[in-house]
């Protein structure tokens, strides 16, 4: 499935902003996603499993809270990034 | 006896140093709020080149060189909003990598909540009989352990799994207002397995076998803001230093004042002094930062900021100066010649002061606006090196051969 990447993290995926993982849920994807593009995930997801702040992540537009959240093949994720800050 | 003899050997290596420093060039690896920069000298320490930025828009908590190879930097980093991590260089700073397995906690088990490393605090390279080991400390409270040049981070669960971690650190609500944070990791130059650790809040801690183990090492640290002052642990050291030559020898700013201990005295080896009551009343002695004389363990140098009332935490009535005791804390001299004269209200950070290893020695500040000040003879006459980088975090001096 297609997945937007926010500009923070295009280091990771040779600055590409739309790449393509595989995963029935998000964890799968985000395990994916880090197959593709070692460290990526961590910079995403905590070591106890939760999103980080400011970190979020939307299927077909809808933002989703949880990393057991399924997904279809035909699934867009956007992974975004509330850039607050000073 | 024997360790007379190694300190004696420490000491012809740190002459030969200072001999062949002579000549050098010195680089301050500079971390910022916004990224990372390289300041350059002349051999005269006369001229400054600024590189950088390096990873512009990431904070930067620590930037170090390795001194058993002289060309491997580490750099503690996060932005605002992605997970922390270290990089790394082999090459002094032309190119960076990430580390594999940054430093994290364990995975709490299913129901409990676990600890998240909020960012990397300090870095500290291993003994030099260990030369792939480095040391982190984060906020919260956490020891992590690489023995693979910084790739890969392991926790050293004899700290962060210890049963007593959650009454020594305080908990969340008892730390700096960005973070509660370990820090002054220390390693004894004779023996590997022998370390110290300085947590805000939680004290100064002790290990003999490295860091399986750790006990409080606080007896003589007032706590004047809690109810008992004189406890166990629950002290707040900001930034504590060994003496890399009589490393029996170790200094102390505190949120409480200006501490020193000999560890080979038999009557007060196990007694922190506070040697910051012979500091003028006007200025007080508080402050971050502490730096040590490389040669002279009786020479340190402290940068006092306002501890009075709300704690300001800028220079006292907006006249910064350093201060230092060339006697192990009997008396101490002002050092503000060249400085502002008045209305500074710049902080110098726990990490931000820093010597190097020439004769006279070098000191060098950064400011919470940006300056970086050096001097080139021991504080007596200071000069702006450079204007208008990032809020300063931390500063290392090294030597360039």
């Amino acid at each position: 499935m297609k997945v937007y990447i926010p500009s923070p993290l295009r280091s990771y995926t040779a600055q590409q902003s739309e790449v393509q993982a595989t995963g029935a849920t998000i964890a799968e994807l985000l395990t994916d996603l880090n197959r593709q593009y070692p460290g990526i995930r961590f910079r995403m997801i905590d070591e106890q499993d939760a999103i980080r702040p400011h970190m979020r992540i939307f299927v077909n537009g809808e933002q989703v809270w949880g990393l057991d959240t399924s997904l279809a093949a035909a699934d867009e994720v956007h992974i975004l990034q509330a850039l607050s800050g000073g | 006896m024997k360790k007379t003899v190694q300190k004696s050997a420490l000491a012809k290596s740190a002459s030969k140093a200072a001999t062949k420093s002579a000549g050098n060039s010195v680089a301050l690896l500079v971390a910022t709020k916004k990224g990372g920069f390289i300041l350059v000298s002349d051999p005269k320490r006369r001229q400054w080149e600024t590189r950088g930025p390096i990873f512009l828009g990431n904070i930067v908590h620590h930037m170090v060189l390795d001194p058993r190879d002289g060309k491997t930097l580490l750099m503690a980093a996060k932005t605002g909003h992605l997970g922390p991590t270290v990089y790394r260089s082999t090459n002094f700073g032309k190119t960076w990598k990430e580390a594999a397995k940054p430093p994290a906690f364990a995975k709490a088990p299913d129901g409990q909540k676990g600890l998240v490393v909020d960012h990397v605090f300090w870095l500290t390279s291993g003994h030099h009989s260990e030369p792939n080991v480095w040391y982190a400390g984060t906020s919260p409270q956490g020891l992590f352990r690489s023995e693979d040049g910084g790739d890969t981070w392991e926790s050293v669960t004899g700290f962060n799994d210890h049963p007593m971690r959650s009454a020594w650190t305080g908990g969340g609500q008892d730390g700096t207002p960005d973070g509660p944070k370990m820090h002054s990791i220390l390693i004894d130059p004779r023996d590997a397995n022998h370390m110290y650790i300085g947590m805000s809040s939680g004290g100064v801690f002790e290990s003999t076998d490295k860091g399986a183990d750790w006990k409080p090492f606080n007896v003589g640290c007032v706590v004047d803001f809690l109810p008992d002052p004189n406890p166990e642990f629950g002290q707040d050291p900001h930034c504590v230093r060994l003496h890399p030559l009589n490393p029996d020898i170790l200094y102390q700013q505190n949120h409480c004042g200006i501490y020193r201990i000999d560890r080979s005295s038999p009557e007060n080896g196990n007694r922190w002094a506070r040697i910051g009551e012979k500091m003028p009343k006007a200025v007080g002695d508080i402050g971050f930062p502490m730096v040590l004389h490389p040669r002279d363990p009786n020479t340190c140098w402290v940068f006092p900021m306002d501890g009075t009332q709300v704690w300001p935490r800028t220079a006292p009535g907006g006249k910064p100066a350093a201060y230092v005791t060339r006697n192990g804390g009997k008396k101490w001299q002002r050092l503000d010649n060249g400085l502002p004269a008045g209305q500074a209200w710049f902080t110098v950070f726990r990490q931000a002061m820093t010597a190097d290893a020439h004769d006279p020695v070098g000191v060098y500040f950064g400011t919470t606006g940006g300056e970086i000040w050096g001097s080139t003879n021991e504080g007596e006459k200071w000069t702006c090196l450079v204007r208008h980088l990032p809020h300063v975090y931390a500063i290392e001096a090294v030597e360039l051969k």
